[in-house]
């Protein structure tokens, strides 16, 4: 009786034992070497692998910090964690951080059910990209909003919600991260990444009385904005106000100024 | 003001509850031979089950979920009846709300409603019934036909009981197992629904017509069924083996017409459908010959649903412009 | 009489509503105002060559194609331009049009209007296909592909069969019907013209079993050319696409991201057909075609034979107006057809019908779950798993998109069309195939 135990023992160890060596060869065959400080500067990254850096998702942002030197460093930023995940990440490293101004997604169209209201009825699909495809949209305007909320739904943070009153999506500016998910989804890309400061909420190039029957908010391109400050470019029927510090400190003034109320004016974020 | 929408601009009068209504129609000759064999007892079953159905759906939706009423699109009453077509004649009728609890709630309600259960809420019903209350589930009336209040006392074993206890190589003595003609027109025991080939038929050729299946389940799965017992009948002459009487006797009909054809718990595409017809051929077969029951559809059917999920994802049809 | 044929996968049978089959091509006659767009084909613009105030004729050459996949545009009226600028199309979308006011009715002098039909064809191929090119000739069944491009043989390629696509598998229009009936002889002509372009001597026009009058003129005027064969079809949609067309003809499968031309098969739709007879017979170019008004809420349907550039809203007041039962107005069929948002664009060269649907017809009722009836995938011409789209997109797993072969889908919208839970599928491809070509 007892050989048969110790049979059974045989075998079992020695499978197990030829089963170790081949794990330890095959462990040692395909182990890729990997900078143990790759992973602990992952670690201190949000994990949202939202793509707003510039890099397929965090482990790709890492790897970046790794190989940056002190210079190419400054110019690396993380929207989610923002200045204190890049402090975190340059004491690790034995660089400074820079603060980055901070940004955040505006949405470049003002026409909410009021200032654009329906002319026809969309019975279709709740998808702005579907409604794009076969037609201008309810009000008309060929570049403007279509209140479907596609942004809303791919919006990783939940920064985005819809109105209740002019269905047009607001950003919460806390909340955003600037991952640029809504700029990429948007069919009429409507969507920017700009820091806080006046911008022009109208993309639409018709001129300014086929723009205006369509939307009483819409930019008629007047060129009332353009004689404030000289930054201002109108190109198609169209202005754009650049973001920097000489328009941010006009921003009242140019808001005032556009006669359809064209011009709006982010809020500051918390931190800011 | 003008609507605009996307294309297809009109669609197909057929929704889902059309669709019900018309399995429902196709299911009514079953009913019918049911009272006509059965009497007033099969019609209690058959009312019992269905009202207890469309009640325990509609209470989930209610007082659970807290969700709109799904009542309304008919699936329950699909599933009452399929349920009730399951059990003999002479149940208690408190059996049947167990079943239909286990059938509604447990396999359809808890897996989200229609459309998302993993298997034939119906054959989980009769599977939870027949294996908790052996005997009661086992018990079968002999039919009276047009003798509708008889009461159900005279008992017998169905024919596939008959077939599965016979000593191999015998002849039964004459009398004993039914005539083909009795077994068509369903003038045998058995569950309620399963007893007439001619009524199913019947709803066969309905659902056909509308469109509602196509002949592929239906098909694969009798004639799985027709051709391996029709070899062994060819290879050994045994009558256990009689290829008509095991398509003619128990729920094999019923199974592979309105069963196992259930969409919800079926494959999407043709080929899918097929595999999955012909294992549960297979599969019935196996249980009917060398298994502990005489029965093997509503387990194989069971056991096959499980697989739905897998066959969906390997099984694909040709695209067109691929090579074949 | 032909075995009756048909494509092997999927395609439904939804209400025909032909109710114009019996109704006589007639004159739409001329509006006060046109308006051209300049782009009414796949391709470039065309380049614009008159300007505000110019006086024109029928048939004077108004832009001019840029490049090999461009046609070129006509006046379809007399008269002088008002205004060259963007307008809203039918969709909303703005695009290059030409106004011009009708005064007159004149003619451009190379323009044949006799009634005369021609029955020799003195030209060579390449004279052909330059007639077809200056004419400014598309696809008129709806994709607008340049012609000419069509009707030449690829380097390299062989062409043995030409299809004329009779097939009108949408429910309503009857303007291809309505042609075959009255243009039977100009169409097979145009058929021989077009076997002479591709160097062959064979040409099927295919029509379907639910135009039995069709198909008895055609037989009967193709016993006198050899070469040219009616093959009736089964009444099927989607019958009428290119690729179901060939498989059903030939038996031929185009394989997926090919052409037709890989199959040896060049299809082209009667309409256009008949106007390459125009073309290169008459020297007429494309100004005018044959469209179908009609639709559940359309007081007076009928067949007309429209100008280029006329409003949508002319046409409709001239079969009863904007009644209150319309919901809906359509350009095209209303299985592929698209909605229209502003009455006033213009008939195009791709214009195969205008519709006014009811309330009732058009109605879409609230989607409900997936009952998991696999109607969309056996409905599908192509073989696609349209539930399984659906579930992909809605779970974001888009890197399986093109294991489904999304890239397949011709957006006939059988799918949509049969979903008895009213789930939109035909939405959920598009969106797919536009997920899938961001990632390219």
């Amino acid at each position: 009786m007892t050989h048969i135990i110790f049979i059974s023992m045989a075998v079992l160890g020695g499978t197990a034992l030829v089963s170790a060596v081949i794990l330890f060869l095959t462990a040692k065959k395909f182990n890729i070497p990997e900078d143990s400080r790759l992973e602990e500067i992952e670690a201190l990254l949000p994990q949202a692998n939202c793509g707003g850096c510039g890099r397929a998702g965090c482990h790709d942002f890492a790897q970046s910090c790794l190989q940056a030197s002190a210079q190419e460093f400054a110019a690396l930023n993380c929207p989610v964690g923002g200045l204190p995940v890049m402090k975190k990440i340059a004491a690790f490293l034995g660089y400074t951080a820079v603060k980055k101004e901070a940004t955040r997604a505006v949405l470049r169209c003002n026409g909410s059910c009021q200032n654009a209201p329906a002319k026809i009825t969309y019975d279709g699909v709740s998808s702005c990209r579907i409604a794009h495809l076969i037609s201008s949209g309810q009000s008309g305007c060929p570049n403007g909003c279509l209140h479907l909320g596609d942004c809303i739904k791919v919006c990783p943070f939940g920064a985005l919600k819809l109105d209740e009153k002019t269905f047009l999506p607001v950003v919460d500016a806390n909340k955003c991260t600037s991952c640029g998910a809504c700029v990429g989804i948007c069919p009429r890309g409507l969507f920017e990444i700009r820091a806080a400061g006046p911008y022009v909420a109208c993309r639409n190039t018709q001129k300014g009385a086929i723009a205006r029957k369509n939307c009483k908010a819409a930019c008629i391109a007047c060129g009332k904005c353009t004689k404030i400050s000289s930054d201002i470019l109108l190109e198609n029927n169209l202005s754009y106000i650049p973001s920097s510090a000489a328009t941010r400190s006009l921003g009242e003034e140019l808001r005032k100024s556009c006669p359809t109320g064209a011009i709006c004016l982010t809020t500051e974020k918390k931190d800011e | 003001m003008l609507k605009i929408s996307t294309t297809p601009h009109f669609q197909t009068q057929v929704n889902t509850r059309q669709i019900m209504l018309d399995v429902i129609i196709a299911l009514l000759p079953a009913a019918l031979a049911a009272v006509l064999f059965f009497g007033v007892n099969a019609l209690l079953v058959i009312l019992t089950s269905v009202a207890s159905c469309v009640f325990f759906e509609y209470a989930v939706c209610r007082w659970w979920l807290k969700s709109a009423n799904t009542t309304h699109d008919l699936s329950a009453i699909i599933t009452g009846l399929l349920l009730a077509y399951n059990l003999p004649s002479s149940i208690p009728l408190g059996m049947i709300l167990a079943g239909a609890f286990m059938a509604i709630v447990v396999a359809k309600m808890c897996y989200g409603g229609l459309g998302k259960n993993i298997f034939n809420p119906a054959l989980v019903g009769r599977v939870f019934l027949f294996i908790s209350f052996p005997v009661q589930m086992t018990h079968w009336p002999q039919p009276h036909f047009l003798n509708f209040f008889a009461v159900d006392a005279q008992t017998g074993a169905t024919t596939l009981g008959l077939l599965k206890h016979m000593e191999p190589g015998t002849t039964p003595p004459e009398g004993i197992l039914p005539s083909y003609e009795d077994m068509f027109i369903g003038n045998i025991g058995g569950c309620i629904g399963e007893i007439s080939a001619l009524a199913l038929l019947l709803g066969l050729i309905y659902l056909l017509w509308r469109g509602i299946i196509t002949w592929h389940i239906p098909f694969y799965y009798v004639g799985t069924v027709f051709i391996l017992t029709g070899i062994l009948y060819l290879l050994t002459g045994d009558i256990r083996y009689d290829p008509l009487r095991h398509i003619l006797s128990g729920g094999l009909l019923l199974g592979a017409f309105f069963m196992a054809t259930d969409y919800a718990t079926s494959p999407m595409t043709v080929r899918g459908q097929v595999l999955y017809a012909i294992a549960c051929g297979i599969l019935t077969v196996v249980i009917r010959l060398y298994g502990a029951y005489p029965e093997g559809v509503s387990f194989a059917i069971l056991i096959m649903n499980a697989f739905v999920p897998l066959i969906d994802k390997y099984v694909h049809g040709r695209i067109f412009g691929h090579r074949r | 009489m032909n075995k009756v044929k048909t494509f092997s996968m999927g395609g439904i049978h939804p209400n025909k509503y032909k109710m114009t089959s019996a109704s006589p091509i007639m004159d739409a006659g001329l509006p006060e105002i046109v308006t051209i767009p300049v782009k009414q084909h796949i391709g470039a613009p065309a380049k614009i060559l008159v300007k505000k105030g110019d006086k024109v004729k029928i048939g004077t050459l108004l832009a001019d194609a840029d490049g090999i996949i461009s046609a070129d545009v006509h006046s379809s009226v007399s008269g002088e331009v008002l205004k060259i600028e963007s307008a809203e199309g039918g969709n909303g979308y703005l695009e290059d049009m030409i106004t011009i006011r009708v005064e007159g009715n004149e003619y451009e002098e190379t323009i044949d209007r006799t009634g005369q039909i021609s029955r020799d064809i003195p030209l060579t191929a390449a004279e052909i296909i330059g007639k077809i090119r200056e004419a400014g000739i598309v696809g008129m069944g709806g994709a607008g592909f340049p012609t000419p491009v069509k009707a030449a043989v690829p380097e390299g390629k062989k062409v043995d069969c030409l299809i004329i696509n009779g097939i009108e598998c949408e429910p309503f229009l009857t303007a291809d019907e309505r042609l075959m009936i009255e243009k039977a002889e100009q169409i097979v002509l145009g058929a021989k013209i077009l076997n002479k372009a591709l160097g062959i001597q064979n040409a099927i026009i295919a029509v379907d079993e639910n135009k039995p009058k069709a198909i008895e003129i055609l037989n009967k005027i193709t016993k006198t050319y050899i070469g040219v064969n009616v093959q009736p079809c089964a009444t099927k949609y989607p019958q009428g696409g290119e690729k179901q067309l060939i498989a059903a003809i030939t038996g031929h499968e185009v394989p997926s991201g090919k052409l037709p031309v890989d199959v040896g098969c060049v299809v082209q739709n009667v309409g256009t057909v008949f106007a390459i007879y125009e073309a290169v017979i008459k020297n007429k170019p494309l100004y005018e075609r044959v469209i179908t008004v009609s639709g559940d809420a359309c007081a007076h349907p009928g067949n007309f034979l429209v100008r280029i550039g006329t409003p949508i809203s002319y046409l409709i007041e001239k079969t009863g107006g904007l009644n209150k039962n319309v919901a809906q107005v359509i350009l095209g069929g209303p299985m592929m057809g698209s909605a229209v948002t502003n009455i006033h664009a213009p008939v195009t060269k791709l214009t195969s019908g205008i519709l006014l649907l009811s309330e009732k017809l058009s109605h879409k009722e609230q989607e409900t779950d997936c009952i998991r009836c696999g109607k969309c995938a056996l409905v599908c011409p192509v073989g696609l798993e349209p539930f399984l789209i659906r579930r992909l997109m809605s779970e974001y797993q888009t890197d399986k998109l093109r294991a489904a072969h999304v890239q397949d889908c011709i957006e006939c919208g059988c799918c949509a069309y049969t979903c008895p839970a009213r789930i939109p599928l035909l939405d959920y491809c598009k969106l797919a195939k536009l997920e899938l070509k961001k990632k390219k």
